[in-house]
Formats: C-alpha cells, sequence, structure tokens
C-alpha cells in the first residue's frame, strides 16, 4: 500500500502508454492504495486477462515502469509486483469474478494455439459475445508459459487458473489438436467458423549449424526447457519422461531462454555455465534474470564463441571447442559486433549442450493454406491496426507475427486482434479508420463483492 | 479422452490396440504416425498408423512392447482409457504409380506397411509384400497383405516359417534374377531398415524408410527428432517420418536412439 502510494496519479500517465495492453495503471494502483485489493485486479482485467503472469515475467523496468515519472528522480513504482500482488491477492481469496458477457453473437471463432495471445483473443472474444473454440496441438494451455517458461519464475497453478476463468466464461478449449494436421484453416472457415485467429508462436528451434549439434547430449532449449516443465522430467520416475542428467551443462545464448535453461539445469542438480558471444551489456535478458543466474552459482563465458561439439565413440557429449571474441565495430542493430580471437581456442568440459539461440515460426499453418502471405523470415504479415492477415476472416498475432517477443507484446497484439474481428463478427467489415488506442478511460465500475 | 476399443495379442510381445480417436481416423493417411500418452505422467510416445475406420472413429496401432510406456499401453482392456492421442502427424506419404512396389516389414512395422500397401496398390502399383520375423507365429495381418499384393513372402529369421531370411535377402535374390522393382518402403526396426537401404543402393532403386528416433513433441517444437538426411538435419517428426533410405545417417539414428536406455532401464528392474 504505502508502494502504491508513492504513485503521483499524473494527469497524462506516462506508464499507461508505456504498457503494451494499456493498463490503467494510476486507478489500479489507488485502489491498493486503499486496500481494495479485488477491485485493483478487476480494474486490471478490464485490459489484461492475465495479470498474475505478466506481473511475474513483463520486462517492466523496460515498459511501464521505465517511463513513470518517477524515475526521473527516484525509483520507479514497482507496477509489476503491485500488479502480480493484486492478481495473486483476488485467486487466492477465491474471489475471482467473471466479467459480464455481452448478447451472443452465434458466430464462432478459432483460434490456433493456447500461448498468451491466443488466451487474449479468447478472452476479448467470448465477452463479445461470440463463441470461442481454442485449439492447441500440446496437450495442456499456456505455450511457452507453460513449457517453456519454468515453474520456479511461473507456476502452473497460476496458468491453469487464469485458463479455468476462461474455461468458466465459455471458452472451448480443444488438445492434441495440430491445426493443419488436423484441420487446415481453410476446412475450418469452410465449416462451423467464421474467423480464425493465428497465434501459433515461435516454436520452431534455431541451431548454430556447428559440427557436432546431432550429438546425445545437445538439446534444444524447447527440448530441455519442455522435458522439464511440460512433462516433469524432474519427477521422474513419478512422471515416465526422463529427466537429463548432466554432470555438466553448457548453455549457448544470452536471452531470457538461456537463462531459464541454466538455471532449470542447476536445480536439476547439473552445474552450470552460460557461454555468450557478446559481452554482458549486449545480452538481451532481463537485467533481473542476469542478476539470479549469477547469484545462483551459474558460471558466464562472455565474448566466447562455440565452434564445436566433441564427442566420444558413443556419440555422447564431451565437451565444447570455443574461441574467444573481442568487440569490434558496430553491425546493423548498432550493437558492437564480436570477432574471433585469432588462435584463442580453448575447451570446455561438459556432458550437456544446450541451445538457446532463437526459435523461428513453426511452417505447418502457412504450408496447409493458400494465400498466407510470410515475410522473408516466415512469420506472418499482418495489418498492423487490425493485426489481419492476406486472407479474410484471418487474424494473427504473437511470435508469429513478430518473431520471438515477449508475453505482454503477444497479448497486445491478441488485443488489437479481438478488436477488429469482433468488428468484422458484426459487419463482415474491418473497423476503418484505424481504432486510436483507446484512453484510459474511467469506465463505469459494476460494484459488487 | 480416447477409450480403448480393442486389445488382441498378436505375437508373445505385439498387441494389435484399437482406439477411439475420430480426429486421427478423420484425416489420416498412410504414411503418418500419432502420439499417445496413457496418462497425465505418461511420455508421449509415437505410434504409426497402422489402420483406421473413419466411420468408427477408430485408429488402429500394433504395438511392441518393449519398456515401460509400451507395457503400459498394452495393459489397457477395453473400457479403458488413454489421456491423449494427437494426430495425424508427420508428411504423408507421396503416393503415385511407380511401376512395381516392395514393401518391406519388420518388427511393428508388419502393422506400419499395411497403409503404405493399400494405397499403393489402389494407385495403381504392383506390390509384393515382404514380412519378416524371427520365427514362426509372429506373422499376423496375412489377409490384409492379401487384399493389396499381388505377392506376399514371408521369411523368418529360423527358417520355421516361410523362407529362411530376412525380408531383404529374398528381395536381394528376386532383384538378382533381374525381377524389377520401382521403389521400396521399409517400416520397422533401423537396423533392418539400414541394410535394406544398404542393399538397394547398388540397383540404384528409390528407397524410403521411416524413421524412428526418440520424440518428444511431434510438431517441430523440440528437435529431439533430429536426423541426418543427406548431410542436412532434418526433424523426423515434421520433415518426415518417411525419408530417402540412401541418404540417411543410420549410425546417429541407432546411437540417437539409445540415449536414455540407461536410465529407463534402472527404472523397469
Ligand atoms: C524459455 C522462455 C522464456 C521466456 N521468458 C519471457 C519473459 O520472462 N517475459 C516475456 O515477456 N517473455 C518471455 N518469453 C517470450 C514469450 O514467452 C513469448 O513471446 C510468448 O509466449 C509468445 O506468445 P504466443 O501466444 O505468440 O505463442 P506461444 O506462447 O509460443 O504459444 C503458441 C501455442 O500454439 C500452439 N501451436 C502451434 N502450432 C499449432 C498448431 N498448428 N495447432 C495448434 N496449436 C499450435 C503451441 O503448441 C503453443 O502452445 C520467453 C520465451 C521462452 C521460450
Ligand atoms: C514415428 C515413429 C513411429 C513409431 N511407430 C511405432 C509403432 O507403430 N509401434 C511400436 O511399438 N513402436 C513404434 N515406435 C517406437 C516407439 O515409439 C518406442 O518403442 C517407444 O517409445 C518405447 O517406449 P518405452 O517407454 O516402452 O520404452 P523405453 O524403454 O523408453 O525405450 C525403448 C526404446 O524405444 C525408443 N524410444 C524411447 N522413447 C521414445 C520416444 N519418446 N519416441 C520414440 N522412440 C522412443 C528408444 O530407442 C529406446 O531405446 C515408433 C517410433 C517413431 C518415432
Ligand atoms: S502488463 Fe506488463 S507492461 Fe503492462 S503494467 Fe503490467 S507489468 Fe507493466
Ligand atoms: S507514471 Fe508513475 S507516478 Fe505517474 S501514474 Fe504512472 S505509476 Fe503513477
Ligand atoms: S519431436 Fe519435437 S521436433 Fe520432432
Amino acid at each position: 500500500m504505502i508502494e502504491a502510494a508513492r504513485c503521483l496519479a499524473c494527469k497524462k500517465p506516462k506508464c499507461v502508454a508505456g504498457c503494451p495492453v494499456n493498463i490503467d495503471i494510476p486507478s489500479f494502483l489507488h485502489l491498493i492504495e486503499e486496500g481494495k485489493f479485488v477491485e485493483a485486479a478487476q480494474k486490471i482485467k478490464e485490459t489484461n486477462p492475465l495479470p498474475a503472469v505478466c506481473g511475474r515475467v513483463c520486462p517492466q523496468e523496460e515498459q511501464c515502469e521505465k517511463v513513470c515519472v518517477l524515475t526521473i528522480k527516484h525509483e520507479s513504482v514497482a507496477i509489476g509486483r503491485l500488479e502480480r500482488f493484486a492478481a495473486d491477492y483476488e485467486r487466492n481469496a477465491g474471489k475471482i469474478k467473471l466479467p459480464e458477457i455481452a448478447e451472443k453473437t452465434g458466430k464462432n471463432v478459432a483460434i490456433v494455439g493456447a500461448g498468451p495471445a491466443g488466451l487474449c483473443v479468447a478472452g476479448d472474444l467470448i465477452i463479445a459475445g461470440h463463441e470461442v473454440t481454442v485449439f492447441e496441438a500440446l496437450q495442456k494451455p499456456g505455450g511457452v508459459l507453460m513449457y517453456g517458461i519454468p515453474d520456479f519464475r511461473l507456476p502452473e497453478e497460476i496458468i491453469n487458473a487464469e485458463v479455468q476463468t476462461l474455461s468458466d466464461l465459455g471458452v472451448n478449449f480443444r488438445y492434441d489438436y495440430v491445426v493443419g494436421r488436423n484441420d487446415t484453416i481453410p476446412e475450418m472457415l469452410a465449416g462451423d467458423f467464421d474467423a480464425v485467429f493465428i497465434g501459433s508462436g515461435a516454436g520452431l528451434p534455431s541451431f548454430q549449424g556447428i559440427p557436432g549439434e546431432n550429438l546425445i547430449g545437445v538439446f534444444s532449449a524447447n527440448e530441455y526447457l519442455t522435458r522439464a516443465n511440460l512433462m516433469k522430467a524432474y519427477r521422474f520416475p513419478e512422471y515416465d519422461t526422463p529427466p537429463i542428467e548432466a554432470g555438466h551443462v553448457t548453455t549457448i545464448g544470452g536471452g531470457n531462454v538461456a537463462m531459464d535453461s541454466a538455471r532449470t539445469a542447476l536445480r536439476l542438480g547439473s552445474r552450470s555455465t552460460i557461454v555468450y558471444r557478446r559481452a554482458r551489456e549486449q545480452m538481451p535478458a532481463r537485467d533481473e534474470e542476469i542478476h539470479h543466474a549469477e547469484e545462483e552459482g551459474i558460471k558466464f563465458n562472455l565474448l566466447t564463441n562455440p565452434t564445436k561439439i566433441l564427442g566420444n565413440s558413443r556419440r555422447e557429449v564431451i565437451g565444447m571447442e570455443c574461441i574467444r571474441m573481442e568487440l569490434g565495430e558496430p553491425d546493423d542493430s548498432g550493437r558492437r559486433r564480436p570477432v574471433p580471437i585469432e588462435g584463442s581456442e580453448f575447451e570446455i568440459e561438459c556432458d550437456a549442450v544446450v541451445v538457446a539461440i532463437g526459435n523461428k515460426p513453426n511452417p505447418l499453418i502457412p504450408q496447409t493454406m493458400e494465400g498466407l502471405e510470410l515475410t522473408r523470415w516466415g512469420t506472418v504479415v499482418t495489418e498492423e491496426h487490425t493485426m489481419q492477415t492476406s486472407v479474410e476472416g484471418v487474424y494473427a498475432g504473437g511470435d508469429i507475427v513478430s518473431g520471438a517477443a515477449t508475453v505482454i507484446s503477444a497479448m497486445g497484439q491478441g488485443k488489437v486482434a479481438a478488436r477488429a474481428m469482433d468488428h468484422y463478427l458484426r459487419t463482415g467489415k474491418n473497423p476503418d479508420p484505424p481504432p486510436p488506442p483507446p484512453p484510459p478511460k474511467e469506465k463505469s465500475k459494476k460494484k459488487k463483492e | 479422452m480416447f477409450r480403448v476399443l480393442g486389445n488382441r495379442k498378436v505375437t508373445p510381445n505385439a498387441h494389435e490396440m484399437i482406439v477411439e480417436a475420430p480426429e486421427v481416423a478423420r484425416k489420416a493417411q498412410a504414411g503418418q504416425f500419432a502420439l499417445l500418452m496413457v496418462n497425465e505422467h505418461s511420455e508421449r510416445i509415437p505410434y504409426t498408423l497402422s489402420d483406421w475406420d473413419k466411420e468408427a472413429g477408430s485408429v488402429t496401432f500394433i504395438v511392441l512392447e518393449v519398456g515401460k510406456s509400451t507395457s503400459d499401453f498394452v495393459r489397457l482392456q477395453p473400457g479403458d482409457e488413454v489421456a491423449h492421442v494427437t494426430g495425424p502427424l508427420g508428411m504423408p506419404l507421396e503416393v503415385d504409380n511407380f511401376g512395381t512396389v516392395a514393401l518391406i516389414g519388420g518388427c511393428y512395422g508388419l502393422g506400419g506397411v499395411v497403409p503404405v500397401g493399400r494405397t499403393m496398390k489402389a494407385a495403381g502399383n504392383r506390390v509384393i509384400t515382404f514380412v519378416e520375423a524371427r520365427m514362426e507365429g509372429m506373422h499376423y495381418y496375412l489377409d490384409k497383405y492379401e487384399s493389396f499384393s499381388d505377392e506376399v513372402v514371408q521369411t523368418t529369421t529360423d527358417g520355421s516359417n516361410g523362407i529362411k531370411g530376412h525380408g531383404v535377402d529374398i528381395l536381394e535374390a528376386r532383384l538378382k534374377e533381374g525381377v524389377q522393382v520401382d521403389r521400396v518402403f521399409a517400416v520397422g526396426c533401423p537396423f533392418m531398415m539400414m541394410i535394406t537401404a544398404q542393399l538397394t543402393q547398388p540397383y540404384e532403386i528409390k528407397t524410403f524408410a521411416a524413421l524412428n528416433p526418440i520424440m518428444l513433441d511431434g510438431t517441430g517444437m523440440c528437435g529431439a527428432c533430429r536426423c541426418t538426411v543427406g548431410e542436412e538435419t532434418k526433424f523426423a517428426c515434421v520433415d518426415g517420418p518417411f525419408f530417402d533410405a540412401h541418404l540417411v545417417d543410420w549410425h546417429e539414428l541407432r546411437d540417437r536412439r539409445a540415449a536414455y536406455i540407461r536410465i529407463e532401464r534402472d527404472v523397469c528392474k
């Protein structure tokens, strides 16, 4: 409450503009200050259906908190933590209140993927009065939230609770359903559905293309994390999927995914090292995550590039050959390009390697529908004010559009798409002209508790 | 939930399992597989679709009992339920009139060749089916093979039924006699598929094998199933499972399949 009270309730709150879904931050902070925690959570949920998730995994320091006016003199209000607090309070108090649903329109929407983008669209469109079915390839919802981000950062119960709320609102979830292999999008549109949202994420792991990458003991971060999170391999043999037993795990990469993999390795009982080819300042991971990783005892080998993974005669990993790098001229991205220092090769002994250098979009959906325009990176081209794709009635958002990005940006795009889809379902047209970003309006509050 | 509709022991260690999975049956094509989780704690295990019935909404698997997951599955009786079935997965096989097609099935491939044979026959091919087993009593599905094959050749490695030897040995003998074969499809254990590939290579007969690396998600997300095919890394679950057998790095496949043997064995003790 004291923290919330620090908020100055700015007239033109910068924080709201900094949040990709424009949460009415000063209002919810004010409610917390008054001790109205449940109301605060409900305030947040007017714009963000997954506050317990975002409060935990948003890079707040780059978004809402970065632009808070207090940062000029002091530290910003801890918006993310307060958001998490309000959402957790509401959930733990069992006081989750379902929003009211608009009159039914009789329109049917199919959503591909139960990641944050898909869940966000599902929530908005069910409230708008449409019938919503979410098709998910895996056996559980959440996308990366479930299979990627580890439990110690985002407990599974939180995702389940948020999904339960959507089910209670009437969203139909179909698991074990691979769009493109089961029905394709054209078949869905020809069948029961009036519009489709593609939120299939960026789930195709990249590898470096160095020798030894197919040795036993080399994993994509997706595989390593999926075994641990989705399949609960760390509870083997209670769960049947075997864990990765390794004395020393070396993770390649410098993003959040690399931090999560390296920290998971520690929890699976391995020594853990990160190898990253640029310098610490250039690591794309959140500072907070890097700090955690350092505190937990993960070793960082910066300005180091793997050149080869070494194996024994049984094709098992025994180490990695690396070369030291130094920073040269800036590249296209403005970051100083790392260049190898000749003759500086050295070896790291390890028995597992996790490759966390990024993901690309899975090509299954574009392969199974005609006319879906893609960028040269394989992401789906959309119109930015509506998130409509090149195919009428088909919208997309999240990592499938922006490449690997963030939870909240996926949800922000989902919001935009949901607004356009609602309009399309009601009128047969996209909103035109593009809707302006919604001002932080004081909505007539439903008072009840 | 997916109901088990049938469980029939076809050999001492293989079961024919029929499972209700209408969405899989509706879309299944030759060459594809499904992933199955017996319960919420199970592994996601791939099985080849050996048959399906769109009307009944059912799919059939031949399951070889080798470890924990497969034995959990075959222990289920009609009326029991499995927690998850996802499919069909993988690329459907390219079907055309190639001329004469030889099918080689071993282990669970005795079921896996059935849809391949049916579609190849329907496309106008002459079909010769070679089915191999260790000994007498290990062959089943003969009536199914008869229904699409111009010729069925049974072999046993100990000679107790049909011709003694491996399916490929007989295929080789036929090729030496000058029999024209235009395409070969092999489904079974990696060793059998590898020797089939080695044998057909000098004859330059296009040969396709259904690779069976360890899989996890089966949707292209994890990369556990990567195989080297023609110097390139492929994901068997989305690019395959059938690949040009002459280009496959068979030793890598064999070694990668053994990755968890030690730890799995410990749990079975
Ligand atoms: C390890 C890791 C850590 C991360 N940490 C953070 C963090 O701290 N903060 C942050 O903001 N972001 C983080 N991110 C990024 C963030 O998770 C993603 O940007 C976000 O999840 C993207 O959401 P999405 O809905 O677009 O896709 P996803 O979350 O990828 O979900 C897509 C879903 O679609 C399903 N799907 C795909 N194809 C099909 C199909 N054909 N049919 C049916 N279903 C299909 C998939 O199974 C999946 O469940 C992290 C990512 C990873 C991998
Ligand atoms: C595309 C494909 C189709 C297949 N079709 C069939 C089929 O129709 N019938 C059949 O009986 N078997 C089939 N298999 C093999 C089957 O998946 C394995 O036998 C099964 O996973 C063994 O699990 P287990 O726990 O019983 O044995 P384990 O003791 O775990 O393993 C025994 C061996 O099976 C392999 N294996 C283990 N886990 C996996 C996994 N997750 N994915 C793939 N292989 C694994 C390994 O080589 C291992 O050494 C297929 C495999 C693939 C990839
Ligand atoms: S959703 Fe993220 S960016 Fe928006 S207010 Fe919450 S923590 Fe900040
Ligand atoms: S910018 Fe900071 S001080 Fe201003 S309203 Fe937002 S949180 Fe409060
Ligand atoms: S099984 Fe995960 S990519 Fe093929």
